[in-house]
């Protein structure tokens, strides 16, 4: 009996060959081995019991059900919630089948979505970009008027924008097993099913903002962060602290720029699924370096937009002028400071609460 | 030497005869082509009072774009700050309040603007990124100045008036584009 729980299966996915444990899902057979032939997920969560199989982005063809019954299976089958068996052969890109059906699946979730990049907080660590941007037609061929909700604050830290929502159900997941009570859920059905809290109601439990990092659109996002900055002008450190709380890990991610803390995120592994939770008071309450421990720089794939601008292995030419001029500063022509209404030293946007407005910002002096 | 080509010279110095060096054939000479470009057409223009037409491709100064209400277009995505690759542009990004929706378009705008002229280069990769139609390259100069403070363009310098409270300045700003 022992024997036969050891016994690993084999699987083939695009011609990989792989051995797993009995009860890998293929998706995470195929993360396994990395590369392009990992299925891409919406709804899938590790670290969340129970979330998977409503995107239906990671659709994958059996060809080969198993060594005891190699026939394939007939439709597509959800790579997330369908475990490996022995023998099995699954394709993914090699597949014209799978392609085109995540075509499909992806102009379906971009019926409703509004496409407003610009605007949203998401953009650039998207994961409906990235899809998109792969797997989506350049227009659209619905013709009707796209759902509309209004916006929601969830509580002073949380804003959903239940327009991008794409229904993905990892929020409600993270409110049920993370807190104790559930205070949010997905009301109404069809093209209505929205993410409300009853009446408005707004969360206050420890651990709810983490429902910003397991969103994989803008539909919940930092209000503390709210139109602060791009996070591709922002620098990603590792950080760390004595968090009081004993289920918070107290390991972050800060999002820098110059010197201030503009966000606090949990660890993202490559599949943007975080590492640990980390509780409200570390992500929303402690923008100070002096707060954190910095560990250093986190590593960004060089292809994702964040890495823009963050040079590695840079030699600096050495300062010649201080010798040149005998130790004296060279003449500085202009201060930009002095002139320029952006990054005003006195203004510290990292430190007004939620968005900035027209009232924050006061008519400079010089002009 | 090995000459590189086989179009070398060898430079005549043999002295001058005496009509040589009156000069009066090598005068007349120069001066008939002198004289010839009086009767030629100008290639030059009397640039402040006529001024030549502009190429349509032509990158000048900034202008960010308002919309047919005269809302302004730009959302502060942050795209032209990231294409532009002497990075001259600088942005800050605020929230619409209730009540300011017919100065702004969307929810999100840019509450401050700037283009570092004395940084900028004129390629155009800010008015290609944006996906707003909110800025481009007019066909004006941008204008020369003897302080580097006032290369330093803010939403004051680079926005075009309002079509609806000045549409003569509105259509002179936007020109062809």
């Amino acid at each position: 009996m022992a024997e036969e729980q050891k016994k690993l299966f084999k699987v083939t996915i695009d011609n990989i060959t792989i051995e797993v444990e009995p009860g890998t899902s293929i998706l995470n057979a195929a993360r396994k081995i990395g590369g392009d032939i990992v299925p891409p997920a919406m709804c899938y969560y590790t670290r969340l019991k129970g979330s998977g199989g409503k995107c239906r982005t990671c659709l994958v063809e059996v060809a080969a059900g198993s060594t005891a019954d190699p026939r394939p299976m007939p439709k597509l089958v959800a790579s997330c919630r369908t475990n490996v068996m022995d023998g099995m052969v699954v394709k993914n890109i090699t597949s014209d089948k799978v392609i085109d059906a995540r075509n499909g699946i992806v102009e379906f979730l971009l019926i409703n979505h509004p496409l407003d990049c610009p605007i949203c907080d998401q953009a650039g660590e998207c994961h409906l970009q990235d899809l998109s941007y792969e797997h989506g037609l350049e227009g659209t061929r619905y013709e009707f008027p796209r759902r509309i909700f209004e916006k929601h604050d969830l509580g002073p830290y949380i804003q959903l924008h239940m327009t991008r929502c794409i229904l993905c159900f990892r929020c409600v997941y993270v409110a049920d097993q993370l807190t104790e009570k559930r205070e949010h859920g997905i009301l109404d059905r069809g093209d209505h099913s929205e993410i409300a809290t009853y009446i408005k109601k707004s969360l206050d439990h420890d651990f709810i903002g983490n429902v910003i990092d397991v969103c994989p659109v803008g539909a919940l996002t930092d209000r503390t962060f709210r139109f602060k900055n791009r996070v591709w002008f922002t620098k990603p450190v590792d950080a760390h602290r004595e968090c009081n709380n004993p289920k918070c890990c107290g390991k972050v991610t800060l999002w820098y720029r110059g010197e201030e803390v503009f966000r606090v995120t949990a660890r993202k592994d490559q599949w943007g699924e975080v590492d640990d939770w980390i509780c409200n008071e570390c992500r929303f309450e402690k923008k100070l370096t002096s707060d954190w421990v910095i560990e250093g720089p986190t590593m960004v794939n060089r292809h994702s937009v964040i890495a823009q601008g963050h040079y590695v292995g840079v030699e600096k030419p050495q300062e010649v002028l201080y010798d040149v001029l005998d130790g004296r500063k060279p003449r500085l022509f202009m201060d930009i400071h002095k002139i320029s209404e952006v990054n005003e030293p006195g203004r510290d946007l990292s430190k007004i609460e939620g968005p900035a407005h027209s009232t924050d910002f006061v008519e400079h002096k010089n002009k | 030497m090995q000459s590189l080509t086989n179009r070398a010279k060898q430079v005549e110095r043999k002295p001058m005869t005496l009509w040589e060096k009156m000069y009066l054939l090598s005068i007349t000479k120069g001066m008939s082509i002198t004289f010839g470009h009086i009767f030629k057409k100008k290639p030059t223009i009397n640039y402040p009072e006529k001024e030549r037409p502009f190429s349509p491709v032509f990158r000048g100064l900034h202008v960010l774009n308002r919309d047919e209400e005269g809302r302004e277009r730009c959302t502060a995505c942050g795209l032209c700050a990231l294409a532009c690759p002497a990075e001259a542009i600088t942005m800050e990004a605020a929230e619409r309040l209730p009540g300011e929706e017919n100065l702004y378009k969307e929810e999100k705008y840019a509450a401050r603007y700037e283009i570092n002229m004395l940084r900028c280069i004129f390629c155009g990769f800010c008015e290609d990124a944006c996906p707003k139609d909110a800025i481009y390259l007019s066909e004006t100069f941008a204008p020369s100045n003897y302080s580097r403070e006032k290369f330093i363009y803010g939403k004051n310098e680079l926005l075009i008036p309002d079509p609806k409270t000045d549409p003569e300045a509105y259509a002179k700003a936007k020109g062809n584009k």
